[in-house]
């Protein structure tokens, strides 16, 4: 079935703390606006949450900025899928590289506690794909309705 | 646009039960490993993190709990969680928290299975 981009809103937003609400916000009302279940939404809400932050943490982008682009996907009046951009223009990460977090390798021993926001976007959304180099990164994930 | 985390600590006989409501992210991670802490210091072993007012954390505020469930291990004592929602519960199974930290469906069950 062909799949167009039925609406699509973006969002620049300032490297701040707390940014990731003002965006997750955003997907929870395109989401609803396609009548997705509250528990989908809650799903898309934290793994925009978690995109958000690792390009707060970890993008050193000069223009301190993070753009979110919310794409709702479908036949017209049949909407099937969001699909979220998170994009920065910092310096890039090879994905290949990031370890995988294991719990057991996390707790009780000596070392950072952090880095799962990956495995968590992984885990919350239906397809992900990570796009980086020295322009920048983007985070492309979708769920169905 | 501050998303504040508040907290009340409820204190009984060998368990305390913790409420937050509001956004886990590092300052709420931080203010829960505060209270927790406390609680170590007055000699609760046992405690209890009910999340029904929380509908949304973030993994750095998951690292923080992961600290106080090291902490809880340490001393022999054992942290619970209850009330989550389905997307938290969800994120903490991704995470295998629950292999470290029992996971509640709620209140009154959590405190028959952790009260001694």
């Amino acid at each position: 079935m062909a799949e167009g981009v039925l609406r699509e809103v973006t969002l620049a937003l300032p490297m701040v703390p707390e940014m990731e609400i003002e965006a997750s916000k955003t997907a929870t009302a395109i989401a609803e606006s396609i009548r997705m279940s509250p528990d989908r939404i809650d799903e898309v809400r934290m793994a925009v949450v978690e995109a958000c932050i690792n390009a707060l943490e970890h993008s050193h982008a000069s223009d301190q900025e993070v753009f979110v682009t919310f794409q709702v996907l479908g036949e017209p009046g049949d909407a099937e899928k969001l699909r979220i951009l998170v994009r920065d223009h910092g310096v890039g990460f090879s994905p290949d590289d990031v370890e995988e977090p294991r719990i057991d390798k996390k707790i009780l021993l000596d070392g950072p506690k952090r880095g799962w926001g990956l495995k968590i976007i992984r885990g919350l959304m239906d397809e992900v794909e990570i796009l980086s180099g020295v322009d920048g990164t983007t985070v492309v994930m979708s769920k169905m309705r | 646009m501050t998303e504040s985390l508040n907290i009340t600590v409820d204190r009984r006989q060998g368990l305390a039960v913790i409420y937050t409501e509001g956004y886990i992210n590092n300052q709420g991670g931080e203010e829960i490993a505060k209270a927790a802490y406390k609680l170590l210091d007055e000699g609760y072993k046992n405690i209890l993190l009910n999340l029904a007012g929380t509908k949304i954390v973030n993994s750095i505020g998951i690292s923080i709990l992961i600290e106080i469930i090291e902490k809880m291990i340490e001393i022999d004592g054992k942290l619970g969680f209850c009330c989550l929602t389905p997307t938290i519960e969800k994120t903490f199974h991704i995470m295998g928290l629950a292999q470290y930290a029992p996971i509640y469906a709620d209140e009154a069950t959590a405190v028959g299975q952790m009260q001694p």
